[in-house]
């Protein structure tokens, strides 16, 4: 299953500056591992200690923001996007 | 010369210069900026504050930004008004209203803008952009119009009507995006990766913008003689703003602007409709989960709180509480602010109020504790909310017997004899 997976700014540094990237896998965690096993060090970036989503990343599925879904367990079809985005301050 | 270090990351303090960034390339925390605080102790004096200009440049050694002409409409310095009549409909003692609605836009926003655009010019921005629930919208294009910066702001769709009017008048950009305030966010976090040349207040030049908010505690702090309060009550939408209120009376201890350590009680409104960092301190939580917003309190109507976490450690701490209040309340405390100390607040004022209320009825807010509710926005720019709920005691006939069969005041007010 392949997927989209948008890469912000901070993390372009370790995909040699690529903003979007197709990935295989059918779970948002599944995606990510594969983002790791691609351009290693993300894993560490993305996630703590417990292997959960460090408090100020935000992973979303198209629109919707993976803790309103499943979290990492969240299923992806193909041709999804997933968008890895960093938290905002207030306005 | 300014007395900034540098800036670093929150979470694993790892150092950056003190440029246009604001997020941990290595575990995505917010940096902070980093000041010389041995230099503040040794040079800085409330004499030369007393001496400084009537709005927040009177601190600028403790802001982020050294600039002989920054971008300034006059934010800050607004009244901290002694508000007995509340306080005795309450049961409270010493009670004090920041009443940060009349900033030059109507809202505390201008004090945190009027830094981010200071330190974005000198960052060599041209272009001004925000994500904005409107309070924010207002004031970036009021200062990017006085600087003369083109400003691209970006709202939710359903925005109060006066919010987006007052802020498209000044003639930049508005972007009405169909979606919720985070997915406004959202759309400019990733904008901010694609636009590097342009500062958006709130995301890449974050780290400069919540220090702004900074000079909410230090004016406080100045107009009581130089003495933190016992008691603060502060909206909460990204908790940005009541974590640098909590930092800015610390700081002031820090370089020796207050000869006591102060202990400053800090606690936080939010709307039921939209309340995950007081729902966390309620389920004594950790983690936030973010919500969907329903609530008349579109200017706190945050899902995603940005620094909810550090506003719910920041209250813990100081033995502080949250408190979640419905729209009805919102309403009342509007009224409440507007009847007793005739002031009219936003319906974020309405919430800070309510809380208040609510603190002080529960016994949290007490009546030997000296207390400052922070009031950050004007209710001219929320007037729906009051649809229905006020208006003209009568409408009448231009004759005095029409006027005197409508209109009874309370006994002894109502008659010349």
């Amino acid at each position: 299953m392949s997927v989209t997976v948008r890469i912000p700014t901070q993390l372009r540094t370790l995909t040699g500056g690529a903003g979007e990237l197709a990935l295989e896998g059918t779970s948002v965690g599944e995606v990510l591992k594969a983002l790791d096993a691609a351009h290693p060090g993300m894993a560490d970036r993305l996630f703590d200690e417990a292997g959960g989503l460090r408090r100020f990343v935000n992973v979303f599925v198209d629109e919707e923001d993976v803790r309103f879904l499943s979290g990492l367990e969240t299923p992806l079809s193909e041709g999804q996007t997933v968008s890895i985005v960093p938290a905002v301050a207030g306005g | 010369m300014d007395y900034v270090t540098g800036l670093r990351c929150r979470e694993c303090a790892r150092a950056y210069p003190a440029e246009a960034l604001h997020v941990c390339d290595f575990c995505f925390g917010p940096l902070e900026v980093v000041y010389d605080y041995e230099r503040l102790r040794a040079e800085l004096s409330r004499e030369q504050i007393a001496a400084g200009p009537h709005t927040i440049w009177r601190y600028a050694p403790l802001l982020p930004v050294a600039d002989p002409v920054p971008i300034d409409l006059g934010a800050g310095f607004t009244p901290l008004v002694r508000a007995d009549r509340l306080a005795a409909e309450l049961g409270l003692g010493e009670l004090w209203i920041k009443n940060d609605t009349v900033n030059p836009s109507g809202s505390f926003k201008d004090r945190v803008v009027s830094v981010a655009l200071t330190k974005a010019r000198q960052l060599g921005f041209k272009v001004a952009a925000c994500a904005s629930t409107g309070n924010l919208a207002n004031s970036v294009a009021a200062h990017a119009a006085r600087a003369g910066m083109v400003s691209v702001v970006f709202i939710p769709h359903d925005l109060e009507t006066a919010k987006v009017v007052t802020t498209a008048v000044y003639g930049g950009h508005v972007v009405a995006v169909e979606g919720t305030y985070d997915d406004v966010n959202r759309l400019c976090a990733e904008l901010a990766s694609d636009r590097p040349d342009w500062a958006f207040v709130n995301v890449n030049v974050r780290t400069y913008y919540a220090e702004g908010s900074k000079t909410l505690a230090f004016e406080v702090a100045e107009q009581l003689g130089w003495q933190a309060p016992d008691h603060v009550v502060v909206p909460v939408a990204s908790g940005s703003q009541l974590t640098k209120v909590a930092k800015g009376f610390a700081e002031l201890h820090q370089v020796g602007l207050l000869d006591e350590e102060p202990h400053v009680r800090v606690s936080g409104a939010q709307a039921e409709g939209c309340a995950p960092v007081a729902r966390a301190f309620l389920d004594g939580a950790d983690a936030i989960r973010p919500v969907r917003p329903a609530t008349i309190a579109k200017s706190l109507a945050i899902g995603n709180p940005a620094d909810g976490w550090y506003a719910l450690q920041a209250v813990r701490r100081s033995g502080g509480a949250l408190a979640a209040v419905s729209d009805d309340e919102i309403v009342e405390g509007i009224k409440l602010l507007a009847r007793t100390e005739g002031i009219f607040a936003e319906t974020a004022g309405g919430v800070t109020i309510a809380t208040l209320a609510r603190l002080a009825a529960q016994g949290v807010v007490r009546a030997d504790e000296r207390v400052v509710a922070y009031v950050t926005g004007h209710g001219l720019k929320t007037v729906e909310a009051l649809a229905g709920t006020v208006g003209p005691s009568a409408t009448i006939a231009p004759t005095l017997e029409a006027f005197a069969s409508a209109v009874e005041l309370e006994s002894g007010l109502g008659h010349r004899s």
